[in-house]
């Protein structure tokens, strides 16, 4: 008997016995669509957590002092020093201060982010200027009370001539120097382009202690960021030497951070899942090991009529692979189904985290594979008990 | 004539607790290609061991099966099933057809462990079927006839393979006696054009259709000669006492 005899003898049977096969695969269908969908919901992730990331730049390392005490500082003069000396693997430094006065436009208030920045940070970030100019450094040398906006508060609250009006911070009066051009297509309240920028000396003076306790800097070469996140760390430590008196990240390094907790999440409920595929399996076995009982008269038929042992294996693995991996088959389809649906759930539910639940091939491929090696191993047993049943017991068996 | 089928002191034991039951007893005889040969005993009289073992499906404790010339008992499990496949064609009591395939499919299913081809098959089932006069319903399911026909569809699967033997266990017991006799023309039938046919069973009535009658009782050959003797039919213990003496 040929395989593909043997598969049309499979695909008899199975049509033979739908509503008991298609139970039979159920485990299977139900363990295959969780893990596609669960390794989707994973890659959905990791490409929202990406995307966010490159944002904000992944060739840029963050650097807080705490400083040691009251006594030891960094001034802002050693951090440039520090970038100017170390040019091979640092590129461009700039402080950032955050300010903690909401922006008021005539008389509204903003939830707007404002910091303090360098001449530097425009190029840093790659932001631009879509009107008037951006900061410079004779503003930061004259603690100009200028600023520079975001698209958003251009367009919501000056009608797109920002440039010249002014707003107010804490009790001081800005002068909007420029406008920045968007960073993202929509302009939302909260997002990137709702923003207000000003020079990092005057931003210091407005804050509490007046020192200046983050930088920015950004590095050649962004595959080698933790060569240079160990140079500004030495720096550092040689001022203070103390390793808690400062910190260096880097977003890349977050993404890695970030990346490998959703992965290994996503590993822990693959591994649920798949639990259920192996009980799936015990399913078909249990099945199987039922057909094989009933079929005993068959069995006991085909033996004496010629057929070998082998032959009567081959039939029962390949009858349970071919349930195994058709309810493999059911799971993708289904698995895709629900990740379709999973995606625009979320998008309503969650519209300011729009991911987009995406199974990857691998994840498929893996799943079939899964399945039907889970068919052979599970048939593997009733097959054999098949095949060792002896011609005239079997006969005689009603 | 050489002789086809070849029994020297078969024995076949069993061991069943503590007690050792003799099936078969130093059974010998021999059945010539062309005979048609009835086996015939009442239940526990060892024809059913006979049968397994002419038919390989068992094979003797001791002493020695030739099948057409090979010797049976030493071979080894799938050597068993490929002689099963091309020598023998059986007949059953309870037909034994497969109920999900088709009579045609059924019909191919030896063909189908021998390897044969699809078109060969397909052949080979559709002239079986038709010599047993159910050409016109290749197509049906075995539940679909009445069991003279499913008895006939097992006699063409037993046919399609062109066996050496013919081996037919009890065919008329399921049957109504009219059905029964068609089913025995048959065989009578095949043993005309040639053929080897060898018939178990319990009834004499039946036993008689046969050329030549083997009486077995209690694991022993008690009679083995002409099926129109009047020795051949009497009353079984008395003859196997008459006999032994």
């Amino acid at each position: 008997m040929s395989l593909t005899e043997t598969f049309q003898l499979a695909f008899k049977n199975i049509q033979g016995s739908k509503m008991r096969t298609f139970l039979t695969m159920l485990g299977i269908i139900i363990g295959v669509c969780a893990v596609i969908v669960i390794v989707g919901l994973g890659n959905g992730m990791q490409g929202y957590i990406e995307d966010s990331f490159a944002d904000m730049g992944t060739d840029s390392l963050t650097v807080m002092i705490m400083g040691r005490g009251s006594s030891r500082s960094v001034s802002e003069e050693e951090m440039y020093e520090l970038v100017a000396e170390n040019q091979e693997t640092l590129k461009l430094i700039s402080p950032t201060v955050s300010v903690s006065f909401p922006p008021k436009i005539g008389s509204d208030t903003t939830s707007s982010s404002v910091s303090g920045v360098s001449e530097d940070y425009f190029t840093m970030k790659g932001y631009e200027i879509a009107q008037g100019r951006g900061i410079q450094y004779m503003d930061i040398e004259s603690r100009a009370n200028v600023c520079v906006v975001g698209q958003y508060l251009n367009m919501a609250y000056f009608g797109g001539n920002a440039v010249g009006q002014t707003l107010k911070l804490g009790s001081k009066s800005f002068i909007i120097v420029g406008v920045m051009a968007a960073e993202t297509d929509d302009l939302e309240e909260g997002g990137t382009d709702d923003c207000v920028f000003l020079p990092y000396s005057t931003a210091a003076r407005m804050s509490f202690t007046g020192a200046i306790s983050n930088y920015t800097i950004t590095v050649q070469d962004r595959d080698n960021i933790s060569d240079a996140i160990t140079v500004v760390e030495n720096a550092l430590y040689q001022i203070f030497e103390d390793d808690d008196a400062y910190s260096v990240i880097s977003m890349s390094e977050m993404l890695d951070t970030m990346n490998s907790m959703v992965n290994m999440i996503i590993y822990i409920l693959a591994g649920i899942a798949a639990i259920s595929l192996v009980v799936g399996g015990i399913g078909i076995m249990n099945i199987m090991l039922v057909s094989v009982t009933e079929r005993t008269r068959e069995i006991g038929i085909r033996k004496a009529l010629g057929a070998r042992e082998s032959a009567i294996m081959r039939q029962f693995v390949i009858e349970a692979a071919t349930t195994s991996s058709l309810g493999g088959l059911l799971g993708i389809a289904l698995g895709f189904g629900l990740s379709a649906v999973a995606t625009t759930v979320i998008a309503r539910v969650m519209p300011d985290t729009p991911i987009t639940v995406s199974p990857s091939m691998a994840a498929v491929l893996l799943a079939f594979g899964v399945s039907t090696a889970i068919g052979v191993v599970f048939g593997y047993l009733p097959a054999k008990k098949a095949a060792a049943l002896n011609p005239i017991d079997a006969l005689r068996y009603d | 004539m050489s002789s086809l089928i070849e029994f020297q002191n078969v024995c076949k034991y069993y061991q069943m607790g503590d007690t050792t039951v003799k099936a078969a007893d130093h059974i010998s005889f021999q059945v010539r290609k062309g005979e048609f040969v009835a086996i015939v005993g009442q239940s526990g009289s060892g024809k059913s061991t006979c049968m397994n073992i002419i038919g390989c499906l068992d094979v003797p404790t001791s002493g020695l099966y030739l099948l057409d010339g090979q010797d049976v008992g030493r071979m080894d499990k799938n050597q068993l099933a490929a002689i099963r496949n091309k020598m023998l064609g059986f007949i059953f009591q309870q037909y034994n057809l497969l109920p999900k395939l088709t009579l045609q499919e059924n019909v191919e299913v030896p063909l189908m462990y021998a390897g044969i081809p699809k078109a060969e098959r397909h052949e080979r089932s559709r002239i079986a079927l038709e010599m047993v006069g159910l050409g016109d319903k290749l197509r049906h399911k075995p539940m679909q006839l009445s069991g003279g026909q499913q008895q006939r569809v097992s006699i063409a699967r037993a046919l399609a393979g062109d066996p050496a033997v013919i081996l037919a266990d009890e065919p008329t017991g399921a049957l109504d006696s009219h059905t029964g006799r068609e089913v025995l023309t048959m065989l009578q039938q095949l043993h005309a054009a040639g053929n080897t046919v060898v018939l178990i069973t319990h009834d004499n009535s039946i036993a008689v259709q046969a050329q030549r009658i083997i009486r077995l009782e209690d694991g022993h050959v008690v009679y083995d000669g002409d099926a129109h003797a009047p020795e051949a039919v009497v009353t079984p213990n008395m003859a196997g006492r008459g006999i032994a003496k």
